[in-house]
């Protein structure tokens, strides 16, 4: 296991990160350059860009799910790798990606049952972070009986079944309509407080990324990289009048600019 | 696709009423088919080795009934029917296992099974039924062992090259979501692999189920004790009494029958969650 001194502090730290795919070949594709980001314990970052800019690239090097080409990476100061042995993180995907063979109940109780916690445990947990998302009473259903919204909720209550200290979300809400998403990204700031999580969440939408980020890092493609890190001053806790305040408007427009600019300077 | 919660919360009759509105169709088909062979045949007069008539196939199936009830006397049909169920189903039972269980094996390497797959998928499109003679010289003609074996042979390819497809073709991001956890190659494989597999199996037995009887039955056509339906079906043809044979032919595919149904049972209490989507079908 690799401790790193100066960054124990951080929950995410990224020095000089590069992803290359199929180096030196045809098929080269360099989906993320030279990244650079630190997250702190408790943070909500959203990562935001067309397609292309590497933003989930970057989540799932996080999630050790692929390695990084060369550069520095750190979760919890350990490599990620450690840091997935250790179960450090809670993954949600755009499709809820819940086993069809298992009741919502028992999905829930996936990752403590893989995690060899006792029974007792893993139903008491279950039934606690079914209640946290609000479907307490739909354990015994399975999963083609709820909407999308409500899968989402459950997929979200499996990634903090075993009390992860982070969270990865790859366009969580990306599948559900206007309102749904509006409501879920309620319901998700609400359990970001309860479960004392960093949340690290991709996105292309910018009113979503605002709405719940304390800093949005935007991205561009071609090659995929960090143009800017917007700090996100909006006061928590947010609520549905906070999409009505200025500086809300601000913050739009500023990240959308953003977005503009590093699409021009292709 | 229904969000029903209400699965079966109608009353009894109301569920009679339904039943009886689903199978009726069906049943009056049934009916209506055994009307028109049994007047067309009389009507033109058709000869009874060409096709007999229900009734009479009926009046046959009493006499075995008959000799089946009497203490005193043996039914043949019935000895046979009960010979041929048994080494379907025994062939069905091994065949089966060992195809579920050759793919365990091999789904755990990738090596083995790209090795191996493209044999298996070549060996299911061989007729298998032409090793009928040898399995008989191998075993001995009477002994229902050579029987089971070309039936296992027959139901081990499908069973096995459904079961590795079903152990494999696993969705990336259900695959991800394991190695999130970093869960071992083991308990990726009973928590996601094998439930993943199931309705990939359930349909080889669907197809595994009648193609064990058509195996055990088209085995016995090249010899074979007196008492198993093959030979009952040969002997009586060659004898010319067709409507007795036709006995044995509706008796095998009671049996066939009887086997998809059980797979269907099976299917049902293993796979509680396909349920509903099979029932939109």
């Amino acid at each position: 296991m690799a401790e790193v001194k100066n960054d124990e502090q951080h929950a995410i730290f990224a020095e000089n990160v590069y992803k290359i795919f199929n180096p030196k070949t045809e098929n080269e594709v360099v989906a993320l350059e030279d990244v650079n980001l630190t997250a702190q314990p408790g943070e909500f970052i959203s990562l935001i860009g067309p397609s292309g800019c590497g933003k989930s690239t970057l989540l799932r090097l996080i999630a050790d799910l692929i390695t990084p080409t060369s550069g520095t990476l750190h979760i919890n100061g350990k490599t990620p790798h450690q840091s997935r042995l250790d179960r450090d993180y809670g993954m949600v995907f755009q499709a809820a990606t819940l086993y069809q063979w298992r009741s919502v109940q028992k999905n829930v109780e996936l990752p403590l049952e893989i995690m060899g916690y006792p029974n007792t445990v893993r139903q008491q947990r279950a039934r606690e972070m079914l209640e946290m998302v609000e479907l307490e009473g739909f354990g015994k259903h399975y999963p083609w009986q709820l909407s999308g919204g409500m899968q989402q909720r459950v997929s979200i209550a499996r990634a903090l079944a075993f009390e992860p200290s982070l969270l990865l979300m790859d366009e969580p809400f990306g599948a559900l309509d206007e309102f749904t998403r509006e409501r879920m990204n309620m319901e998700l700031l609400r359990i970001w407080r309860t479960a004392n999580v960093t949340v690290v969440f991709v996105t292309h939408s910018i009113s979503e990324a605002v709405f719940l980020s304390s800093r949005i890092v935007v991205m561009s493609p071609r090659p995929g990289r960090i143009t800017n890190i917007v700090n996100n001053t909006l006061p928590y806790p947010r609520d549905n009048d906070t999409r009505e305040l200025p500086q809300y408007f601000q913050t739009v427009t500023e990240v959308r600019e953003l977005l503009r600019d590093a699409h021009e300077v292709e | 696709m229904e969000k029903s919660k209400s699965i079966s919360e109608a009353t009894f009759p109301e569920q009679f009423m339904k039943a009886v509105r689903y199978y009726l169709p069906t049943i009056m088909v049934a009916v209506g088919v055994l009307l028109a062979w049994e007047s067309l045949v009389t009507v033109f007069d058709i000869q009874q080795f060409l096709l007999p008539k229900p009734s009479l196939i009926g009046s046959r199936f009493m006499t075995e009934i008959n000799l089946l009830l009497d203490s005193e006397s043996r039914s043949l049909l019935f000895e046979a029917t009960g010979a041929t169920f048994r080494e379907a189903l025994g062939g069905l039972v091994i065949g089966c296992s060992a195809g579920i269980l050759v793919a365990l094996i091999t789904a755990r390497w990738t090596v083995i099974t790209e090795a191996t797959m493209p044999f298996a998928i070549a060996a299911n499109s061989v007729p298998i039924i032409a090793f009928a003679p040898i399995m008989n010289n191998w075993f001995g003609i009477t002994n229902p062992v050579s029987k089971m074996a070309i039936v296992s042979i027959i139901v081990f390819f499908p069973t096995m090259i459904n079961t590795v497809r079903g152990l494999t073709l696993v969705d990336e991001h259900e695959l991800e979501l394991m190695h999130s956890y970093a869960a071992s190659p083991f308990k990726i494989l009973r928590s996601l692999r094998i439930p993943n597999a199931l309705p990939y199996i359930f349909s080889a037995l669907r197809v595994a189920s009648p193609l064990s009887l058509i195996g055990a039955v088209v085995a016995e056509f090249f010899g074979g004790p007196r008492a198993t339906l093959g030979v009952f079906i040969t002997q009586e043809a060659s004898g010319f009494d067709f409507a007795r044979a036709w006995t044995a032919i509706v008796m095998a595919s009671l049996i066939g029958i009887s086997f998809y149904v059980t797979v269907l049972i099976a299917e049902r209490i293993f796979m509680p969650w396909h349920q509903a989507e099979q029932s939109s079908d």
